[in-house]
């Protein structure tokens, strides 16, 4: 019977600024067992949108997540738009694939940047971080906002992108390009990156198929699965692009996937900006009135994989029920997977590798034996343990 | 096409079937059928499980279950309606770690048991909600009937 100790990771204060708790039981440095608890963050939002317009619910779902805050809207236009069985403008189609992209770009680097500060790697983490502030202003340039950026409606977007703007989209995509050539050499060529990454947190084929695992961390294992190409939407028809794919699966596969999917962003958009050249401005949106009785299913890739959501219509303006499914909820339960009989400073970066919602600090270790199940502390006792330290440091002085 | 293949296997127990275009189907099946359908599209026909989603409406407890075939970008959903005052219907985790979390969600925000499931305890309160109470059922005072 070995004595196993519990490393919370978590509940506050994570390095991605959102709240959970992974506990890591430990035998040594490896890593046993992985439980995780969540909830922390959970605003009902399923909920919330029944009681609001479909309008209003586009705002509502692009506070979901911070970071990837088009893919919401973009899944849920997908669904309500199929209830509605309206098409929607060329144009919009080429906005709204400009914006998804845009987001992928800027996702993708602050996940680079993040891996390498995981790594103590921050020279990447800086650069990627450094690069990604163009693309956030670029985004307050074409839609008013660096983040939310508030551009999709049924039907269409809400404002539309002038041709007078391209040239200044260009010129960011043309340094976004370069920098990708300066972090794509300093993660794939560096000896450090390779010894700390390269068979890492592997997941097989056969496991991301029994998890459902999704997105860049389905492609690093050869699953090869992209919304934008199994069932498109948007302007990614329209385009020439291609599905970036690895086998090896483990924490390199899936930063080399990342990267590579940068390339494929800027391209995609280059594109996208000569479709637009092509329409008529102004044309952005086709008027729905009314949304009927029904049932809409809508995906969209996003940046950590596919969203999913399914909006039932009464025939009302707001949804009768409107179910979401994000990528990291199938995501995050393959660190069942990836991390058990791993060294604690492997878990680390094989959590962050699916791009979670993930915190790294460690506010209270106790060693616990699980098999005779000696307790953890809870929450009424560490603010007891607190105050009986606090009330020891006033006394020694 | 999935649905062909799902008719010519599982005649008696589809209830109805809903085609929209090329790429999205759903099928109603009896709650029973649930397991054996979803194996065969998952394990036989490869389909990707996506997730389920519940409702509470007057029928009783009805879940979506999405599959995705992606290589035709295809969306399966099987639709089941249970029963609404004991609403139960098998579990497919021990089939596929995908369905694990979400039924114990359906489980904790609509209190739908699924029976088989290899832990059903609430995934998103840890246990700090009101036992019994289920806050994504509906009330529908209309005809008389209660949410709990």
């Amino acid at each position: 019977m070995s004595k196993q100790t519990l490393i919370p990771v978590g509940p506050y204060h994570p390095l991605q600024e959102e709240p959970e708790l992974f506990k890591l039981y430990c035998d040594g440095e490896i890593v046993r067992d992985v439980k995780w608890e969540t909830g922390y963050n959970h605003r009902g939002i399923e909920q919330l949108s029944e009681k609001k317009s479909y309008d209003e619910v586009f705002f509502l779902v692009e506070r979901i997540c911070g970071i990837c805050s088009t893919s919401h809207p973009f899944a849920f236009s997908n669904a309500v738009e199929e209830i509605v069985e309206v098409e929607i403008p060329e144009r919009a189609k080429y906005i709204r694939s400009i914006i998804g992209e845009l987001e992928r770009i800027h996702s993708h680097l602050l996940w680079v940047g993040l891996a390498g500060h995981f790594l103590g790697y921050n020279t990447v983490f800086m650069w990627a971080w450094k690069y990604r502030e163009p693309v956030l202003d670029l985004f307050e340039m074409i839609t008013g906002n660096r983040n939310s950026y508030a551009m999709f409606k049924v039907g269409g977007v809400r404002r539309d992108i002038e041709n007078s703007k391209i040239p200044a989209i260009e010129e960011v995509l043309d340094l976004v390009r370069r920098k990708t050539d300066l972090l794509t050499g300093a993660v794939m060529d560096d000896p450090v990156i390779h010894a700390r990454t390269k068979g890492v947190g592997v997941l097989t084929r056969e496991e991301i198929i029994n998890f459902a695992a999704v997105g860049p961390t389905a492609r690093a294992s050869g699953v090869d699965i992209d919304v934008r190409r199994d069932d498109p939407y948007a302007a990614y028809p329209l385009v020439d692009w291609k599905v970036i794919t690895a086998t090896a699966g483990d924490v390199f596969a899936k930063a080399e996937v990342r990267l590579l999917e940068m390339y494929e962003s800027v391209s995609i958009i280059r594109q996208c900006l000569e479709g637009l050249k092509k329409e008529k401005e102004g044309d952005i949106e086709a008027i729905v009135k009314v949304i009927p009785e029904g049932m809409g299913t809508g995906h969209a890739e996003a940046p950590r994989g596919e969203v999913f959501h399914f909006v039932v219509s009464d025939g009302s303006n707001s949804p009768a029920r409107h179910k979401i499914r994000a990528p990291s909820y199938t995501n995050i339960a393959t660190f069942k997977k990836s991390c058990i009989g791993q060294s604690i400073s492997d878990a680390t970066i094989s959590l962050a590798a699916v791009d979670p919602c993930y915190c790294c600090t460690e506010r209270l270790a106790v060693a616990v034996d699980r098999y005779t199940g000696t307790r953890i502390m809870n929450a009424k006792e560490i603010i007891e343990h607190s105050a009986q330290l606090t009330q020891r440091l006033i006394h020694n002085d | 096409m999935v649905i062909d293949q799902l008719k010519a296997a599982f005649e008696e127990e589809l209830l109805d079937i809903a085609i929209r275009g090329d790429r999205r189907a759903t099928v109603t099946i009896r709650p029973e059928a649930l397991p054996a359908m979803a194996e065969h599209l998952h394990i036989k026909l490869g389909l990707r499980f996506i997730i389920a989603s519940a409702l509470h409406t007057r029928k009783g407890f009805e879940i979506y279950y999405h599959f995705s075939e992606d290589e035709t970008g295809m969306i399966c959903n099987l639709h089941v309606v249970l029963d609404g005052e004991r609403p139960e219907v098998e579990s497919l985790s021990n089939m596929f770690e995908a369905s694990n979390w979400i039924e114990r969600e359906m489980h904790e925000l609509f209190g739908i048991n699924f029976r088989n499931h290899p832990n059903l305890e609430a995934l998103i309160s840890d246990g700090n909600w009101a036992r019994g109470e289920y806050p994504y059922r509906k009330q529908f005072k209309s005809n008389g009937e209660t949410g709990k």
